[in-house]
């Protein structure tokens, strides 16, 4: 099924914005490969979205490749949806606005552009160099939001070899696998290192709060121990003139 | 996600393994397949600590993978962890040498998310430090490759005048490799007094260093020996390996985002050519980022002349809050594109980040570039294909 939502049709209170060349270049892909994108989102001015069935994955590229001359490959990667367990960082309560997520409350699930349902997205942005340089940004789902561990996507590589480098970041960022790439091996970490840090569910251990692991205050305060030999502690509180 | 967990038995095992491996292409000299050459981490034609592992059959490469992650720092993770307004000492330092040029484009995808266009002035400040950053990164690569290929006077001449240059962005800026100048909405400060004047001079200065590169580097025949027909890489390769900037152009696809892409960045006031060789080896790629860098001094000198005034900072609020969606800003930096793709929650830092380097996937190509060249080319194409390590590690 095909849903084109564009921007009139979400903000129909907005100036009325359109895009003829991304819309041209629009019709032009679903004209290509129609049975395959499963959602578009047109902004105007800027970008063109697309959101494809995962199983036409490296199908889709090659004939954009082939057939429409996106022959530029910019990059591949994912996009982990879950809003993070851990909020902003240690003071995240303390910044103004920030809308502060919990261990607790970790807040709804809310995809970008396109669409989406599913937790991890896998995302490459192609350009035609000759046709105005007009890009375009291919998402597709990757999980089924249940199961989590083993997100599974074909290889780009046989299509796009500068693919290689970008799907084994993916791979140790994200624990993508790709299947028919022919070395997925780390390409920053160490071999055995363990998780995937771009997750949201990984923490930034640098920016937790680590309670201190010796014994804390072994004397009191200065000012609590004055404020505990005095009763009063209005007095206390005041306390330049006693002194 | 076990991060503390204690590592299992086979955890060990595969760690044990994986150095193993890692210390067995140290020593392995000499096996039926080919000796085998470690390059690196540490050495001068990497700008960093890249490592490459290349299988030699006698003096050619049968295999050449490089090893990367040194230098890994997880900017992607970082900046989820910051305000907006911090990410731009962050990303500073992405490629040390671009300084002004990689806050660029992540001010600019703000921008285009928060619906801000930057004053004109500012516009104009922007592109002419960006060409400035551009200009001293290239001169460096300049004087560089000639130490690739055992020259070391170039290096000398691109020092001094170098100089000139980062000190210009220094008295702007306050900073010479990292700027952190750029703001949403604008950039922090106005020129100071007679800096245009004294800049036109310097590009004056940089035309002419130009000649003297081209006479001393380019000119010399052993340069044009050890780099003419090497590491050809044909355009097509290129696009679908995506290789950017000069040397894409070096392989003769003309395209120039600072000409091509319709950005609220100054260069479309400048008027200037995009270089483009047709030869794609080592020498076209040197010759472009020359000419590059004679471009950048006319562009630079064109916008000085017709600076517009006014504010330098559009309206933005203090506390600046992006609102929810998602936005892709590239822009032709020193060393190809380079792009942010910000994904906002509205929030006041950003939601995901995903930066595209221009070193990255100009590195990329290596494996198959490499194949079947001969041990001292390695270092010329290498340096001729010119990386930042920060740039491919990020």
């Amino acid at each position: 099924m095909i849903r084109l939502s564009s921007a009139d049709t979400e903000a129909p209170d907005e100036a009325i914005e359109t895009d003829e060349r991304r819309e041209a270049q629009l019709a032009e892909i679903t004209e290509l490969v129609g049975d395959a994108v499963v959602e578009s989102h047109i902004d105007p001015g800027h970008e063109l979205y697309l959101r494809i069935a995962v199983d036409q994955w490296k199908s889709v590229h090659r004939r954009l490749r082939d057939d429409l001359g996106y022959k530029f490959f910019e990059f591949l990667s994912v996009i982990d949806w879950m809003p993070s367990p851990y909020g902003k960082s240690e003071d995240a309560t303390a910044d103004a606005g920030v809308s502060v997520t919990t261990i607790d409350d970790p807040g709804e699930m809310e995809q970008g552009y396109a669409g989406g349902d599913s937790r991890f997205q896998l995302f490459t942005r192609l350009v035609d160099i000759f046709a105005g340089s007009q890009g375009v940004v291919i998402k597709a789902d990757i999980t089924d939001p249940r199961d989590t561990d083993e997100p599974q996507a074909q290889s780009l590589i046989e299509v796009f070899p500068g693919a290689n480098w970008h799907e084994r970041e993916a791979f140790e960022m994200f624990g993508v696998r790709f299947t028919g790439h022919p070395y997925l091996q780390h390409l920053y970490l160490p071999g055995a290192f363990e998780g995937n840090p771009l997750r949201k569910d990984y923490p930034l251990l640098a920016r937790q709060v680590k309670p201190w692991p010796g014994i804390v205050d072994v004397e009191p305060m200065p000012e609590d121990d004055d404020s505990t030999d005095d009763d009063s502690t209005d007095d206390g509180a005041e306390g330049g003139d006693e002194s | 996600m076990t991060v503390t967990a204690e590592p299992t038995d086979e955890d060990k095992a595969s760690y044990v393994a994986a150095k193993a491996a890692d210390a067995r292409v140290n020593v392995e000299l000499e096996t039926e397949e080919g000796m085998t050459l470690n390059i690196g981490p540490q050495h001068p034609a990497t700008h960093g600590t890249l490592r490459i592992v290349a299988k030699l059959d006698g003096e050619q490469v049968l295999w050449a993978e490089p090893i990367m992650g040194y230098m890994h720092r997880g900017y992607e993770k970082l900046v989820e962890m910051r305000t907006y307004p911090q990410v731009t000492t962050l990303v500073n330092r992405i490629d040390w040498l671009g300084s002004f040029a990689n806050e660029v484009p992540f001010i600019l995808a703000c921008e285009q998310l928060m619906e801000v266009e930057a004053p004109e002035r500012a516009q104009y400040i922007r592109t002419v430090l960006h060409e400035m950053g551009r200009m001293a990164h290239l001169v460096m690569f300049l004087g560089d490759m000639g130490v690739q290929i055992g020259a070391l006077t170039p290096m000398f001449y691109a020092m001094r005048d170098r100089e000139f240059l980062l000190n210009q962005i220094e008295s702007v800026t306050g900073g010479r490799f990292h700027p952190n100048f750029d703001r949403i909405g604008g950039v922090k400060d106005d020129l100071p007094a007679g800096w245009v004047d004294e800049t036109k001079r310097i590009m004056k200065k940089m035309a002419s260093f130009c000649d003297e590169m081209e006479d001393l580097l380019l000119g010399s025949e052993i340069f044009q020996q050890r780099t003419r027909g090497i590491g050809i890489i044909p355009a097509e390769l290129a696009q679908l390996y995506g290789l950017s900037g000069a040397n894409l152009r070096a392989s003769g696809v003309d395209w120039d985002l600072r000409r091509d892409l319709d950005s609220p960045m100054a260069w479309k006031h400048a008027d200037f050519k995009v270089i483009t060789h047709v030869d794609g080896d080592s020498f076209a790629r040197v010759w472009c980022r020359l000419q590059e860098v004679r471009e950048s001094a006319k562009i630079v000198t064109q916008l000085l002349d017709d600076l517009p005034a006014g504010p330098i900072m559009a309206k933005v609020p203090r506390i600046i809050k992006v609102p929810a969606g998602e936005a892709y800003v590239v822009t032709e930096n020193p060393l190809g594109q380079m792009g942010y793709y910000v994904i906002s929650k509205g929030d006041l830092g950003p939601f995901r980040v995903k930066i595209r380097t221009a070193s990255f996937s100009n590195m990329s190509i290596t494996p198959w570039l490499l194949r079947g060249v001969y041990v001292p080319d390695i270092v010329t194409i290498l340096g001729s294909l010119y990386f930042i390590l920060g740039d491919i590690d990020r």
